[in-house]
């Protein structure tokens, strides 16, 4: 150990992962020297390999997969030469790891107590009285409601931004030198992300600790990060301060990354056509067995070529709204009428017309669409169920259909499996084309995608709009997405909807507190913008 | 080397090799064993020799060629009861899962009834009460073992209905024949052949089991459940005769578990490709 490295907390140098005994690169020469109190963000697309550098701070590779080149060095010493008891020592104390999915980390059987104080328990640091001691005061550091008996519980008592920080508090129980975020917030609404990532600000800076956090999102890194590194393919593309990242990058793919993200303040200027509405659902009430009023008194109408977008927290009602529309969920009271003429409740009570007019686009492209048929079978069914057409005319609509979502024609044999996440997305878009409807209902089909790759579905969304005239309900919680798509918007808050029209009014004051509340949550691209916002919410407060 | 696309690891070839002996042997019995089944060709327990491989049974008869129309019997038995439990099984399993709740419930209670019973006991009723002819003992076990189907039909099928592509399906309006047979039940084939095989040992043993004990396949057809039984008297002077048939169904059953692996590991690494 030199004596130099004595602040550098982790060395990585010329890092390289790849699969076991096989030529797959994942990780290709990385380097980078996370300091004392310093915070590096790592970001990029899925496949980037971010995740895969951070579990490599921990000593550990996913299964099938080996660190082959490089050295880590953790406060001086080697990982790579380290004895599997070195490194389990290592783990909880020197290094500790926050995952994107708490609710799949917790032991459901067990208090919060209990796990928070497993590690320094277990690692002979502490007593359990100590511990417990400790877990109260991190509790208390991360702004948990009742320190004192928050750890009594167990994790499904627990919301899903206080279980996220309450791993916080798990991983910073042993008191480590370095935190590993994995995409800490990327499962939590925009409201709950506000009150995580300052949480999360508030423990690093009053700690001291050094992290790495690792994320897609760069509006959230710009939070939190004192340097970003952005990586794609495995590679490094750009390593700088964040400022310089956020306000001048170097390398194309980040400015494309950054631009993606400033854009989405313009308002569309598209209008929906003046006339009768196609969609009008007048007081929708509806329930689960076990749920009353899932959605409650809903007045909503679409027009022709107009982009209405429901958004909402997770638990809102927007996706029941969508399955109340398709007849998946019969409506209790109220009406929806589709051209003028009422719909039954029931989607068995539709005629084939009917269901051939409204259309649905899923969230997961990877379990919409039936993995053992081809793309000829799976956009070709709708064209010959519907129109009852011959063999070589659904054909021919498929290869005019792939040219439409910008796929060749060569891909009529293939098998979703055989498909990236956005080409499957597009197939979807395909499949509901095929019905040639008048209305597509899209539930998040942007949200299982990656920035880039969901901002040209967008676009094609917006171009088969514009060519063929088709009214989208677009139901999102990403309000980027609806500035920049949709031209009216309803907001909806347990059930109800407590805000609509025209998306430029309703983004604008005077605005319902709700919206206001959801719009400020959005992070922006500047490293101040979390203060800001506490600071703002903090005066209102105490007002 | 490679199988329907797929890389054969070690013990699959093992398994595949074994299998294949044991079919060719059913297929070919009176071919290749040198006596008949139910011929009496020697003394009682002859010793093995150039005449008899390995040796006579308790009346004299050639234990070789007694286990080679064994493997006739057994296997042919196995496939014939399996394939019915499995139509069976799938069938009502399906249904269970699709067609709504009352459907569900009733197959559902009916099955656990049928689980709550022990199947060798409830098999030992049946057989005893009805006789041991062959088409009573396919149907018995058939019957029984398609309740072991149906849980697991009707578990994966569950599965693929709750996925999206179903769910678009039903909002297209396609009936229930075209969601069964398009959307579910090419999903639904690797895991079913995966338990193909594994019930296909069950059945097996669970015949042998019933030989043994004398309720199975009667005299003097042979196979080698019945086998262990009229060449046990033998361990008590010595002899390893009775191991012969007991190491055939051992051998038998650890093919087929190979196979069985084989495949159940390449299912689990998701998706076949194009398959």
């Amino acid at each position: 150990m030199t004596a130099a490295a004595a602040d550098d907390l982790l060395r990585v140098t010329d890092l390289r992962v790849t699969v076991q005994g096989g030529p797959v690169v994942i990780v290709d020469n990385v380097s980078f020297t996370l300091k004392r109190g310093e915070v590096i963000g790592l970001i990029g697309e899925s496949g980037a390999g971010k995740s895969t550098i951070g579990l490599t701070a921990l000593g550990y590779t996913r299964g099938g997969l080996a660190i082959s080149g490089g050295a880590l060095h953790l406060r001086g010493k080697d990982i790579r030469t380290m004895t599997l008891d070195e490194r389990r020592a290592t783990r909880g104390r020197g290094v500790a790891y926050i995952a994107q999915s708490a609710a799949a980390s917790f032991n459901p059987a067990m208090t919060i107590m209990k796990q928070v104080c497993e590690v320094p328990v277990r690692q002979g640091l502490m007593g359990e009285a100590d511990a417990a001691k400790r877990a109260v005061t991190l509790f208390r550091e991360l702004d948990l409601p009742n320190p004192e008996t928050f750890g009594a519980r167990y994790p499904h008592q627990v919301s899903g931004g206080q279980l996220q920080r309450a791993m916080a508090a798990m991983a910073m129980a042993a008191q480590p030198d370095i935190l590993v975020f994995d995409e800490p917030t990327t499962a939590l609404d925009v409201t709950t992300q506000v009150e995580v990532l300052a949480a999360f600000k508030k423990l690093i800076r009053e700690n001291g600790t050094a992290a790495l956090y690792i994320t897609h999102d760069l509006a959230v890194v710009a939070q939190i990060a004192d340097r970003i590194m952005v990586l794609r393919h495995g590679k490094m593309i750009e390593f700088g301060e964040a400022t310089q990242i956020l306000q001048n990058p170097r390398e194309e793919y980040t400015q494309r990354l950054v631009a993606e993200r400033v854009k989405g303040s313009g308002f569309v200027s598209t209008q929906g056509e003046a006339g009768a509405p196609i969609l009008s659902l007048s007081a929708v009430t509806a329930s689960y067995a076990k749920l009353r009023n899932v959605v409650a008194d809903i007045n909503l109408e679409v027009r022709k070529g107009d982009t209405v977008a429901v958004v909402g927290e997770s638990g809102s009602g927007k996706s029941t709204l969508a399955r109340v529309i398709v007849g998946l969920l019969p409506l209790e009271m109220g009406d929806i009428k589709f051209n003028g003429a009422s719909l039954p409740p029931r989607l068995g009570a539709r005629n084939k017309d009917q269901l051939r007019r409204i259309q649905m686009i899923y969230q997961m492209p990877d379990v919409a669409l039936n993995p053992h048929q081809t793309l000829l079978e799976i956009i070709g069914r709708p064209v010959s169920f519907y129109f009852n057409r011959s063999k070589a005319e659904v054909r021919a609509r498929v290869l005019e259909l792939l040219r439409q979502i910008d796929l060749p024609e060569a891909f009529i044999t293939r098998y979703p499996t055989e498909l990236s996440g956005g080409q499957k997305q597009r197939v979807s878009i395909a499949r509901a084309l095929a019905a040639e409807p008048e209305l597509i209902i899209c539930d998040e089909v942007t949200s299982a995608l990656d920035q880039l790759v969901g901002e040209e579905i967008l676009r094609l969304l917006k171009r088969l709009q514009d060519e063929l005239g088709v009214s989208y309900l677009f139901i999102t919680h990403d309000l980027g997405t609806v500035k920049r798509i949709a031209n009216k918007v309803a907001v909806m808050l347990k059930g109800k909807i407590v805000a609509q029209g025209e998306t430029a009014k309703v983004f604008a004051p005077p605005w319902h507190p709700y919206t206001e509340l959801l719009l400020s949550s959005v992070p922006e691209m500047r490293a101040d913008w979390l203060d800001e916002v506490l600071a703002r919410r903090g005066k209102t407060a105490a007002a | 080397m490679k199988l329907f696309g797929h890389k054969l690891t070690v013990l699959a070839a093992v398994g595949i090799a074994i299998v294949a002996l044991n079919i060719f042997v059913a297929l070919f019995a009176p071919v290749i064993a040198p006596f008949g089944q139910a011929e009496i060709v020697g003394d009682a327990w002859a010793e093995p020799s150039a005449q008899f491989k390995l040796g006579t049974d308790n009346i004299g008869r050639d234990i070789l060629s007694r286990l080679i129309f064994g493997a006739r019997m057994s296997i042919g038995l196995s496939l014939v009861i399996t394939a019915l439990s499995f139509s069976l099984g799938i069938v009502a399993g399906f249904a269970a899962a699709i067609a709504g709740r009352w459907v569900d419930m009733a197959l559902s209670r009916f099955v656990d009834l049928m689980l709550s019973m022990p199947t060798l006991i409830f098999a030992f009723i049946v057989l005893s009460v009805l006789g041991t002819d062959l088409p009573v003992l396919i149907v018995t076990i058939a019957i029984l073992d398609s309740t072991r189907v149906f849980r697991l039909a009707r578990a994966v099928a569950m599965n693929i209905t709750s996925l999206e592509y179903v769910e678009a399906a039903k909002l297209r309006g396609e009936g229930l024949w075209w969601i069964i047979t398009r959307e579910v039940l090419p999903n639904a084939v690797p895991p079913l052949v995966a338990e193909f095989g594994l019930r296909f040992c069950f059945t097996f043993l669970f015949i042998a089991a019933l030989s043994f004990l004398g309720l199975g396949i009667q005299p003097p057809d042979a196979d080698w459940g019945s086998m262990v039984k009229d060449l046990r008297d033998m361990i008590n002077l010595g002899g390893a005769h009775p191991l012969y048939p007991a190491g055939a169904i051992a051998l038998l059953t650890i093919g087929v578990n190979f196979i069985v692996d084989w495949m159940l590991a390449i299912h689990s690494r998701g998706h076949g490709e194009g398959a």
